[in-house]
């Protein structure tokens, strides 16, 4: 009992140790390397992945770890994304003034819904608040009643659907196709000045450190150990007297709330919020990253959704067609024949390095047994 | 009286292709519970396949019959394909299959592209389905009669084959109970690949008809395949009763939302209703009664 004790101890402290270095590595490469070796166009890009990254992290505590197959991130980095643009458009026009495009596609007034937006403030608690609310009340009606797997997986993406159809149909208010573009600042700062650009990277890297050390913190806490258990065995955890339903709304509306922070931080670095990037193609496609950077793997998510952004951008620059394949190819090959994702060929590798370990019985909780298949 | 009734056959228009496209996927889904993503794709291979047809016939009429079957080959085949090479990998994992479904369905959609070419195509629509049809001073289209007595007929089809063959016989006993079925000496591998090649055919079908409301695009199943996935969903797995009945529901639904609104709104309302009534009926309208506690 007290060898068990001390193993358990002395691993909690050690993985303890390497998440503190990890993150110390982390930190010196997102606020030192990567802006000195990098140029403005280089550092926008990444900025603008690693608000990718956000969603990915919240995706991979829903999915990886809770098992909920969401296709309707887009929705929630969506509204964060369309607050924050709103924001950014009325500040443009100045007080009690009128975005341009409503000039041209509306009545030349300004939606009560959009008043909100005016305050600073305000825009700051609502871009949190409208899709964890949201999350929080969808979570609640799908997950009490036991709507789960596929159902849940079609009910997310039909979301999706519907709220990027909702965009599209009210230009007057929402830019329609285009979206909201052509930002000039943020919260003040000129948004053309280099280095208020590179302030943006420095929040949007701090805000995704936070994130991966809020669910390195939820994983290893009794919520993350139920989460799991949720997954693998539903039944088992209701039985025991926990209420599952419970469990999967906080994880859902935490992914939500991550990204809808991601999308609020898109808007000023990308200068461009549409339809396009929230529907149900960029909905599923914040999954593939997931996927082979590994689901239920604390970085997996990141490191791999970093990964597909970069090569989305470097492919589809030089031959279009040939990212729709390579995407196309990444889901079928690593969804149907690595399912643990990268993650897990470096599991393998580290577990036949130290093949005088003791064997442990339990399954490792990174990789999914059967994924939801009990769903 | 007219507008009622205008909005009535609308909606029952909508119905009906909506039917046609959930079909076949209410088969596949209820069958392994496995949600095919490509089955959108499965229904722009029987459209393309109308418009390849047409190149070779000069008559629309003769064309749009050689392509109804035709297009349930093309479609029923790729089913088969996608079945025996990556599905009856991943029967344990059906979220994960969503997922590979859905690369397969971005690869079919980029090859229709560069084989057909990103802008849309027309088939023609065969003389005697044009004009309307006057129904109680409502002029109705006949191209929108005639896939109304499709989906029809599709289902009646569907329904003798589950009812009165033995094959329709071991794929209600695999939907009810796999493991008893196989017991019993059912090949479930064999029944699987049948239900599957049946499930993309009605695709295929689908995708024809599609041909005669508009033009053909890459992204032709995309645009019908979230709404098809609604009615299953709505409908309930099992029995295609459940399908019918929601994909009419959710037809009239639609037309009538998105007549006192718009479009847009009425998309945003339907799925709301659907989350409203998905807690009265988790299970969707119909369901097999099982123990189990899923």
């Amino acid at each position: 009992m007290t060898t068990i004790q001390t193993t358990v101890g002395g691993l909690y402290r050690s993985s303890r140790a390497r998440a503190v270095t990890g993150f110390g590595v982390a930190a010196i490469l997102l606020f030192a390397v990567a802006p000195a070796t990098m140029t403005m166009f280089r550092l926008g890009l990444l900025a603008k992945f690693l608000c990718l990254a956000m969603v990915a992290v919240g995706i991979g505590l829903a999915w990886g770890r809770g098992g909920m197959l969401t296709l309707g991130q887009g929705v929630f980095f969506g509204l964060g994304a369309y607050i924050m643009a709103m924001h950014l458009k009325l500040a443009d026009a100045g007080p009690g003034g009128v975005p341009d495009f409503m000039m041209l596609y509306g009545s030349g007034e300004v939606p009560w819904w959009w008043e909100p937006m005016r305050s600073p403030v305000l825009t700051i608690v609502l871009v949190v608040a409208v899709p964890t609310g949201l999350a929080i009340l969808l979570g609640l009606a799908v997950f009490t009643r036991r709507v789960r797997g596929a159902y849940f997986a079609i009910l997310s993406q039909a979301l999706a659907a519907a709220f990027a159809i909702l965009l599209i149909g009210q230009q007057a208010t929402t830019g329609g196709t285009n979206g909201l573009n052509g930002f000039r600042s943020f919260f003040g700062y000129d948004l053309s000045d280099p280095l208020n650009k590179r302030m943006l990277f420095f929040i949007a890297a701090g805000a995704l450190l936070v994130m991966v050390a809020v669910v390195r913190q939820l994983m290893h806490s009794r919520f993350g150990e139920l989460l799991v258990a949720v997954r693998d065995q539903e039944n088992r955890v209701r039985f025991l007297g926990y209420d599952p339903a419970k469990v999967k709304v906080v994880a859902y509306a935490v992914a939500a709330a991550m990204a809808a922070i991601g999308g609020a931080l898109f808007v000023p670095i990308v200068g461009i919020i549409s339809p396009a990037d929230v529907g149900v193609v960029p909905s599923i496609g914040f999954l593939i990253g997931v996927a082979i950077g590994g689901r239920a793997t604390l970085l997996g998510p990141v490191l791999g959704s970093i990964a597909v952004s970069w090569a989305q951008t470097s492919l589809s620059e030089s031959f279009p067609s040939g990212w729709i394949y390579f995407q196309g190819a990444l889901f079928i090959l690593v969804v149907a024949f690595l399912p643990g994702g990268l993650a897990s060929l470096v599991g393998k590798w580290r577990r036949r390095r130290t093949t005088q370990d003791p064997p442990d019985g339990a399954p490792h909780p990174s990789v999914p047994a059967t994924s939801g298949s009990a769903a | 009286m007219d507008v009622l009734f205008s909005q009535l056959f609308a909606g029952l228009s909508l119905g009906s292709v909506l039917l046609l496209a959930a079909l076949g996927l209410a088969l596949t889904f209820g069958q392994m519970g496995v949600i095919n993503m490509a089955h959108g794709e499965f229904m722009m291979a029987g459209a393309y396949t109308a418009f390849v047809v047409q190149g070779i016939f000069s008559s629309a009429g003769v064309s749009l019959l050689v392509s109804l079957p035709l297009g349930f080959l093309v479609g029923g085949v790729l089913g088969l394909l996608l079945e025996a090479t990556l599905i009856h990998r991943m029967y344990r994992r059906p979220l994960d299959t969503l997922l590979v479904t859905w690369g397969v369905a971005l690869v079919l959609q980029q090859l229709a592209r560069d084989i057909f070419g990103a802008p849309n195509v027309d088939v023609r629509a065969p003389a005697w389905l044009s004009g309307a049809v006057d129904v109680f001073g409502v002029g109705i289209p006949k191209t929108r009669l005639f896939i109304l007595a499709l989906a029809i007929v599709c289902v009646v089809a569907l329904a003798l084959v589950l009812k009165l063959t033995p094959l329709g016989r071991r794929i209600r006993a695999v939907v009810q109970n796999r493991d008893l079925a196989e017991a019993s000496g059912i090949s479930t591998r064999r029944t699987d690949r049948l239900t599957f090649f049946i499930g993309s055919g009605l695709a295929g079908i689908a995708g024809v008809a599609l041909t005669l409301l508009g033009s053909v695009g890459p992204t032709l199943g995309t645009n019908y395949i979230v709404d098809a996935f609604l009615v299953v969903v709505a409908g309930g797995i099992g029995q295609i009763k459940g399908t019918v009945i929601a994909a009419f529901a959710l037809g009239l639904l639609q037309a009538t939302i998105e007549f006192s609104t718009t479009a847009s709104l009425a998309k945003v309302l339907v799925f709301v209703v659907i989350v409203i009534f998905l807690q009265v009926r988790p299970q969707g309208l119909v369901s097999v009664r099982t123990r189990s506690l899923a």
